[in-house]
């Protein structure tokens, strides 16, 4: 059903980064693919934001490679992730509370006509955006401070649909959010793979990742702890990579009768 | 989704942008499609004034206060002495005030950010006294010393803005050392003498003394406005019809420039009862008009104001920070220069007490009585006027009454104070309404 493409349109080889003393990433291997739903799990400090931060280039990586579309490249800034179409929803948001839904969305990249801001087609624009997305917001000409937290992360995602990136990465974007838009949200992100885009989910929630993922990727303690068909793997196996549980026959065995017995 | 023009009249103006939660007249069955949570607001007078209900509930004051207080101040200083609203003392006000409010725009720019800026008093004296002495003494054409003035100002903002924004120092410390150092420097730039007269008839001279003496001038400029407001308005809400997105209906355009058009008129006819169009005001003006334009409609103030919403989400959206920073302490010294210029031309002389006592603080407290925020990212140029306003209005008012300077100080402390009461009570309201 989900055409994957031969080439990753962003691979990860190796990948190490360090904070001072801690070493927050160390030789991570990632592959995502066009029209991909790639959920990236770990426990609490395995190192998902900071990978997540590598590659929307905030942290620049020590060690390793980044590859996009198969060629090497350097992501030292923001601004070089945006440029090579990369989109980053963060866990909090980031939008400016004074601003209203029109001017968050285009922020950083307004559209001008003369050199003028060009109110009336960012508004246009903004609506179409809104309405292609099924995301309902009182009004886009209220500032973000008047709205709700789930209406907040349907702009945030809105937001980065805009530059029509080839990845988007989304930090946690169920957190926060009820049962109902908890589910328009995972509508979103299916909608974002339809239209062929690589996506990476952040997410602790098991549930969300089984429901959209096509793959997981397991963080533990700053290294790959393996990467999973979402189809083929039992949600055991996801939860005990990521609580270290080592990946072999006879501990997923013990895993599997000790869930049979508590039973 | 489709929304026609009754239920989304989206006040484009008002920086917290329209918004009437529960209306259930205007969600009309035909706009079924909408949420009916949308903003809204009927059309015309009614929907004014329904919106004005609203934002008084959910404590959505703007400029309301500053302009009630304005209203009683005129009211009570013209009960006490029938001179106060004469087109002397009110042209004398509107003069007097541009030093002040010009320093005061400046501010604005840096109260945006949610910063301070300390400085603006020394620096409007450091520039004065820098212009007084390379025209005067140094014998420069005075154009050159106005602009070498105000090219000092920008750059003295800027290194400010260089402390603040690369090396992170708090820019309240840093300004404050500004405040202290531009004063030693303009003391020791004034030399023994300690002042400098100014030709009165020179550029820096003529910038408070010159009137338009033409009635048509007034009434001209008035024209002008009134009518580059309406274009401006007529053909936006055309574009936006045309794009589809909510416009206003052509009575509210005409209703507005209606009022634009008593204000500007009333104002023309007054100065023409006196000596004219002040040309120190249609300078000011023009500022405001600039900035405002600047602040609302290009991408550089819309990075100011992302600034003062949230430092974080600004450098995401790849904004420069470090530049932006630096670039608004240099428009506040900036404009602290152009004032210190025209506080220099009041009084015709460059002097050691220029640009201290207590003009920082009313530049300062003109900014918030206008209701600028000071946590950064609300506020509009505009508020320097009114603010200005207020507090030059209460000083003429007193000195009217022959009441003494402490008493004076008193008073403008008591306003900013209730400016200040007024904005925190009405933000705990807009808290509890959901839209703080």
């Amino acid at each position: 059903m989900v055409h994957v493409s031969a080439t990753p349109v962003l691979a990860l080889r190796g990948v190490s980064k360090r904070f001072g003393a801690v070493q927050a990433l160390t030789d991570v291997e990632l592959e995502v693919h066009a029209g991909e739903v790639v959920a990236l799990v770990g426990d609490n400090g395995a190192g998902k934001s900071t990978l997540v931060k590598t590659i929307a280039g905030v942290h620049p990586i020590d060690e390793g490679a980044i590859e996009w579309g198969g060629k090497p490249v350097s992501i030292s800034r923001p601004h070089d992730a945006q440029a090579l179409g990369i989109a980053t929803v963060y866990q909090d948001l980031a939008l400016c509370d004074n601003i209203d839904v029109v001017g968050n969305l285009f922020l950083g990249r307004e559209l001008k006509r003369f050199g003028v801001l060009d109110e009336v087609e960012m508004e246009r624009r903004a609506r179409e955006l809104l309405t292609t997305l099924s995301i309902r917001i009182p009004s886009v000409r209220i500032p973000i401070a008047s709205l709700s937290g789930g209406q907040r992360q349907t702009v945030a995602i809105a937001r980065s649909m805009l530059g029509d990136p080839k990845l988007v990465i989304l930090d946690e974007p169920t957190a926060a959010l009820g049962v109902e838009q908890t589910a328009q949200v995972l509508d979103l992100v299916e909608r974002l793979r339809e239209r062929g885009h690589a996506v990476i989910l952040i997410s602790h929630n098991m549930a969300d990742v089984k429901a959209v993922a096509d793959k997981v990727a397991v963080l533990r303690l700053g290294r790959n702890n393996g990467v999973f068909e979402v189809k083929t793997t039992s949600q055991e196996d996801i939860i005990s990579a990521i609580t270290g549980a080592t990946d072999n026959a006879v501990t997923r065995r013990a895993a599997r009768t000790n869930g049979e017995v508590s039973k | 989704m489709s929304v026609d023009k009754t239920s989304a009249n989206l006040d484009k103006s008002a920086p917290h942008g329209g918004g009437a939660a529960e209306n259930p007249e205007a969600a009309v069955p035909s706009a079924a499609a909408v949420d009916p949570r949308l903003l809204v607001r009927q059309e015309g007078i009614f929907g004014y004034w329904d919106e004005f209900k609203r934002k008084m509930k959910a404590g959505e004051l703007g400029s309301l206060p500053v302009v009630v207080g304005l209203a009683a101040i005129c009211v009570i200083f013209q009960m006490l002495n029938s001179n106060f609203l004469s087109a002397q003392n009110i042209s004398d006000i509107t003069v007097t005030m541009v030093g002040t409010g010009m320093i005061s725009v400046g501010i604005v720019f840096v109260l945006l950010l949610g910063e301070i800026d300390l400085s603006v008093g020394s620096v409007s004296g450091a520039a004065s006294a820098l212009a007084a002495v390379l025209a005067v003494n140094q014998g420069w054409p005075e154009w050159a010393a106005v602009l070498v003035a105000v090219a000092a100002g920008l750059a003295i903002g800027a290194a400010h803005g260089f402390f603040f924004a690369v090396l992170g120092a708090p820019a309240f410390a840093v300004t404050l050392a500004g405040l202290l150092f531009w004063l030693g420097f303009m003391l020791k730039v004034l030399g023994a003498n300690g002042t400098i007269n100014l030709d009165s008839d020179g550029l820096i001279g003529q910038l408070t003394t010159y009137f338009f003496a033409d009635v048509a001038a007034a009434y001209g400029l008035a024209v002008v406005v009134v009518a580059l407001f309406f274009v401006s308005s007529f053909l936006g809400n055309r574009r936006r019809e045309a794009a589809g997105v909510p416009s206003r209906p052509l009575s509210d355009t005409v209703l507005r420039t209606a009022l634009l058009a008593v204000v500007s008129f009333a104002a023309a006819y007054m100065y023409n009862q006196y000596k004219g169009l002040p040309l120190a005001t249609v300078i000011f003006l023009a500022f405001l008009v600039g900035t405002d334009f600047l602040l609302r409609r290009t991408s550089y103030g819309r990075k100011i104001f992302a600034l003062g919403g949230s430092v974080e989400a600004s450098r995401r959206a790849g904004i420069n920070v470090t530049a932006v920073r630096i670039s608004v302490f240099g428009i506040a010294g900036g404009f602290a220069a152009i004032g210190g210029l025209f506080l220099a031309s009041k009084i015709a002389s460059a002097n050691q007490s220029a640009g201290t006592g207590d003009l920082l603080m009313n530049a300062i407290a003109a900014a918030v009585i206008g209701g600028t925020s000071l946590f950064g990212g609300r506020g509009r140029t505009w508020n320097a006027l009114l603010g200005v306003l207020v507090i030059v209005s209460i000083q003429y008012g007193l000195q009217l009454e022959s009441i003494a300077e402490p008493v004076k100080y008193m008073i403008t402390a008591a306003v900013l104070l209730t400016t200040v009461v007024i904005d925190s009570v009405t933000r705990k309201t807009q808290k509890t309404a959901g839209r703080a």
